[in-house]
């Protein structure tokens, strides 16, 4: 479980996050929405050291992360794993290679091992053909996908997921979110998951909450959610929710 | 006001990139004594700032012994002294030309190129990715290029004061007819050992000087492919005149 408690942060001058506080259980899908430029990505990044807050609290494994020197952070870091909204793939590498960095770094295998677990993993995110292929021969869909792997091989508890469907067709995001859930369910992850696909939060969360000027303005359950008579996510659910997009997320 | 203004922010943010390179050198230089040690990576770095270096400091060197050996040459008929020319060349080359030209020319071949790339991962996230798979940046991307350019630098040095004076021996002793033995001996009587390890010493601090800049700027650059371009100009612009500054400086105080 992560517990945030009255994060703070500004750049600038202006305070992009002005006390956020929220709790991520364990082995659930949490999503975070809101409008663009609202500091979803820099709420995520302080759950991993990327970036230091002005002020306030995060709980992990009963240490508060905010008080951890760079060092302590490297341990905290191949527990929460983090993708990257455009994959950050190693370009200089091939994808296997790129899967294959972090093992050769902290796993202390042999060669063979290691090439073992890359497979692993490859075929997990159904990229296995795509081994000895660079980044920039990828698509967008496979990248993510890359990527993923890659932070797996670490076998993190946690991953926070920096918009991982954004850029992609819908049948793409429904199979990276699918994908995502399957590992999850392998693996017994906690997901948290920046989104702006209200039917996909609808449909794959187990948590929502939603970020607006600063603060959550509301969490809870999908249903909750659904029937929130908060302005700012009623509005943000209806400029969503048009036509059959309502329909779709509950058959899927 | 808005004049004192520029010159102030101006001035600010030279500050601020004095004491970032030097924290980020110190950084870098700690991070040597942390594991895993990076073998392999030195080597690679080795080869791309040493290596393929040799081509451009061999030119560069062997036109510049040439036409040293011209000029030099110009001014020492004027009063006859044409026989010291293989010394003063020699002199001119080991002492100055050759460590400076040489981490000039490093700094264009790949000083430019370690800020591109760095930079290019800054923006796309790699640096971060680096992070986040609870590896440091700086000891896994810096430290094996500050190394490499500590060692590579002052080996073409080396290479470069060879060249050059061959090539001012060309000039010297076929061209304009000095003789081969006054050409050599007074080559032998005007340098010192002193002389040609002042040169290399100075390349020692040009080659961590200029990793460290080039370095900096690619790390922390920012705002996307036009950062990138921005970076590479400041890097190459600040190395190349920081070198000329330094080695007056250091020629100065010590040499």
């Amino acid at each position: 479980m992560i517990t945030i408690k009255n994060l703070k942060k500004s750049f600038n001058g202006f305070q992009v996050l002005r006390g956020v506080n929220l709790v991520i259980p364990e082995g659930k899908t949490t999503f975070i929405m809101g409008q663009s430029g609202t500091g979803k990505s820099v709420l995520l990044k302080h759950l991993v050291g990327l970036l230091s807050p002005d002020e306030g609290e995060i709980w992990f494994e009963n240490r508060d992360l905010t008080k951890l020197n760079e060092k302590e952070w490297q341990e905290v870091r191949k527990k929460i794993g983090y993708l990257f909204q455009e994959g950050a793939l190693f370009d200089s590498m091939t994808v296997g290679e790129n899967v294959a960095f972090p093992l050769i770094e902290h796993a202390k295998l042999p060669e063979n091992e290691i090439e073992r677990k890359v497979d692993e993993l490859l075929s997990a995110v159904g990229l296995l053909e795509a081994k000895d292929k660079y980044p920039s021969e990828l698509s967008g869909g496979m990248r993510k996908r890359a990527a993923l792997a890659r932070t797996l091989a670490l076998h993190p508890q946690v991953i926070l997921f920096d918009e991982p469907t954004t850029g992609l067709d819908p049948i793409l995001q429904r199979s990276i979110l699918d994908l995502i859930m399957e590992v999850k369910n392998r693996f017994n992850l906690t997901c948290v998951i920046i989104s702006h696909d209200v039917p996909l939060a609808l449909h794959y969360a187990d948590q929502i909450a939603f970020l607006h000027e600063g603060v959550i303005a509301q969490i809870g359950s999908p249903e909750e959610i659904r029937n929130s008579n908060h302005p700012f996510v009623r509005k943000f659910l209806d400029s969503a929710l048009i036509d059959g997009a309502k329909e779709v997320s509950h058959e899927g | 006001m808005n004049l004192f203004y520029h010159l102030g922010s101006l001035f600010l943010k030279f500050l601020r990139d004095c004491g970032g390179v030097f924290i980020f050198f110190w950084q870098s230089l700690l991070a040597t004594f942390s594991r895993p040690f990076r073998a392999r990576l030195f080597i690679k770095h080795m080869e791309f700032i040493g290596v393929k270096s040799w081509l451009v400091v061999s030119l560069t060197a062997l036109f510049s012994g040439m036409v040293t050996a011209y000029q030099v040459h110009h001014a020492l008929v004027k009063f006859g002294g044409q026989s010291v020319l293989g010394g003063v060349v020699a002199l001119t080359l080991t002492r100055e030309l050759g460590p400076v030209l040489t981490a000039i020319m490093v700094v264009a071949r790949a000083g430019s190129a370690i800020t591109a790339e760095l930079g290019s991962m800054r923006i796309t996230e790699q640096i971060d990715a680096l992070k986040m798979m609870a590896v440091n940046p700086i000891q896994y991307l810096i430290t094996p290029r500050l190394w490499a350019g500590v060692i590579t630098v002052p080996l073409l040095t080396a290479m470069a004061n060879l060249i050059g004076i061959a090539g001012g021996y060309v000039v010297g002793v076929m061209v304009l007819g000095i003789d081969h033995g006054i050409f050599m001996a007074r080559m032998e009587d005007m340098v010192e050992l002193q002389d040609i390890m002042s040169g290399i010493y100075k390349s020692i601090f040009f080659g961590a000087f200029l990793v460290s800049v080039c370095g900096y700027k690619g790390y922390y650059a920012s705002g996307g492919a036009e950062g990138v371009g921005k970076a590479t100009t400041e890097a190459v612009v600040i190395s190349s005149v920081g070198i000329l500054i330094f080695d007056y400086i250091l020629t100065t105080l010590f040499f």
